[in-house]
């Protein structure tokens, strides 16, 4: 008989070591390539999985089914993985537009100019690089919501209390941050993958 | 209708999983838009990008490592159930000192009956002039004072014990 994700955790709470290792093994992929999105570093992303699993494995005498268990897994590995772009900033690029100027004196923000980045990018032929980046850019609600949606494939409701907002923010939070990547990502859409080897710049 | 109206619908229109009264209302917007035409298109073409992003395996040792901080955790003993939890040992404490301190406190009640050491204090207080009184002469300059009482005006600064109504 397959137990379902509840009834192995519900298992787990009652002392059962095998489940635990059960929900391990299932969700050990997703979780580690969710995080490697949100930081874009293969040993950060295992670390804060390990974290993940962790707090789940402490967090187990309290558990109660009162939604899915992807929903609980997804939203301390959202927590878990903000927290750590927040206090490292692996990623200098992603600046959010939606966070408040901590000086008003200091010197405008200046986004990095996309003619360049591109520039950078084609030459090295990463394309791979280049959408990371610029899913990296959006704003974290986004980036979360984006990640969620294109690569877990989760449905609209457990995204939308992931994040703790209405199924109708969800969709124009969606809406705003494809807008962006249609913007950011339309070089690579007019240059194939097929003619980006031996070729420098886009035409 | 206007962009901004269907926009919200787009992506579920998009990914299949605008309901079919959504979906009609796409659908209308979009024959009569080239512009949200052209938007959907390069949606559709902007997804099939970001398929490019390779999934990664998590290492070799991933699970070990985790089954060996799972192991590092402190295990529950079968008194652990008894043990209170740190505030609530704090918070008994904190009655405990209050009750003890509110013990402690001396009791003020008028009507309670005189203790022994009170009613002592009384008997002293009582033959403690009881040399002055026997002293005769003192005794009659005190009532010589008595009678010129009504007489003289009071000092300001000594009040006037209040006389008695009835005189024993």
């Amino acid at each position: 008989m397959v137990r379902s994700d509840v009834q192995l955790m519900l298992d787990a709470k009652a002392g059962d070591e095998a489940s635990f290792d059960f929900l391990l093994q299932k969700y050990r992929s997703p979780l580690v390539n969710f995080l490697y999105r949100m930081v874009r570093d293969t040993a950060t992303a295992e670390d804060l999985a390990q974290e993940v699993f962790l707090r789940i494995y402490r967090a187990r005498k309290q558990y109660t089914p009162s939604a899915k268990f992807t929903t609980w897994l997804f939203r301390i590995a959202t927590n878990v993985a903000l927290n750590s772009v927040r206090d490292n900033r692996y990623d200098k690029l992603a600046v959010s537009l939606d966070a408040p100027v901590d000086d008003e004196n200091s010197a405008p923000r200046e986004l990095p100019a996309r003619e360049m980045r591109i520039d950078e990018h084609m030459i090295e032929r990463d394309r791979t690089e280049f959408i990371q980046r610029a899913i990296a850019s959006l704003p974290e609600k986004q980036r979360v919501a984006v990640l969620l949606h294109k690569y877990e494939e989760m449905d609209y409701g457990e995204i939308a209390r992931i994040l703790d907002c209405s199924e109708s923010a969800l969709k124009s939070l969606l809406f705003r941050a494809y807008e962006t990547l249609r913007v950011q990502l339309a070089p690579l859409v007019t240059q194939p993958v097929e003619r980006r080897a031996g070729e420098g710049r886009p035409s | 209708m206007k962009c901004e109206d269907v926009s919200k619908e787009l992506i579920a229109y998009l990914d299949h999983r605008a309901s079919p009264a959504e979906r009609r209302k796409v659908e209308e917007h979009l024959g009569g838009c080239a512009a949200c035409r052209t938007r959907v298109d390069e949606f559709r073409k902007i997804w099939t990008v970001m398929d490019e992003v390779p999934a990664i395996e998590p290492s070799f040792g991933f699970d070990a490592r985790v089954r060996q901080r799972v192991a590092a955790e402190p295990r529950r003993r079968w008194f652990s159930g008894f043990v209170p939890a740190p505030r609530v040992v704090f918070a008994a404490g904190l009655l405990i000192a209050l009750g003890v301190w509110v013990a402690r406190l001396p009791l003020s009640d008028p009507g309670a009956p005189p203790t022994v050491a009170a009613i002592q204090q009384q008997d002293f207080n009582a033959i403690k002039d009881l040399g002055v009184l026997e002293n005769y002469d003192v005794v009659t300059k005190m009532d010589a004072l008595s009678e010129l009482a009504p007489a003289t005006t009071p000092q300001p600064d000594k009040p006037q014990p209040e006389e008695p109504s009835s005189n024993d």
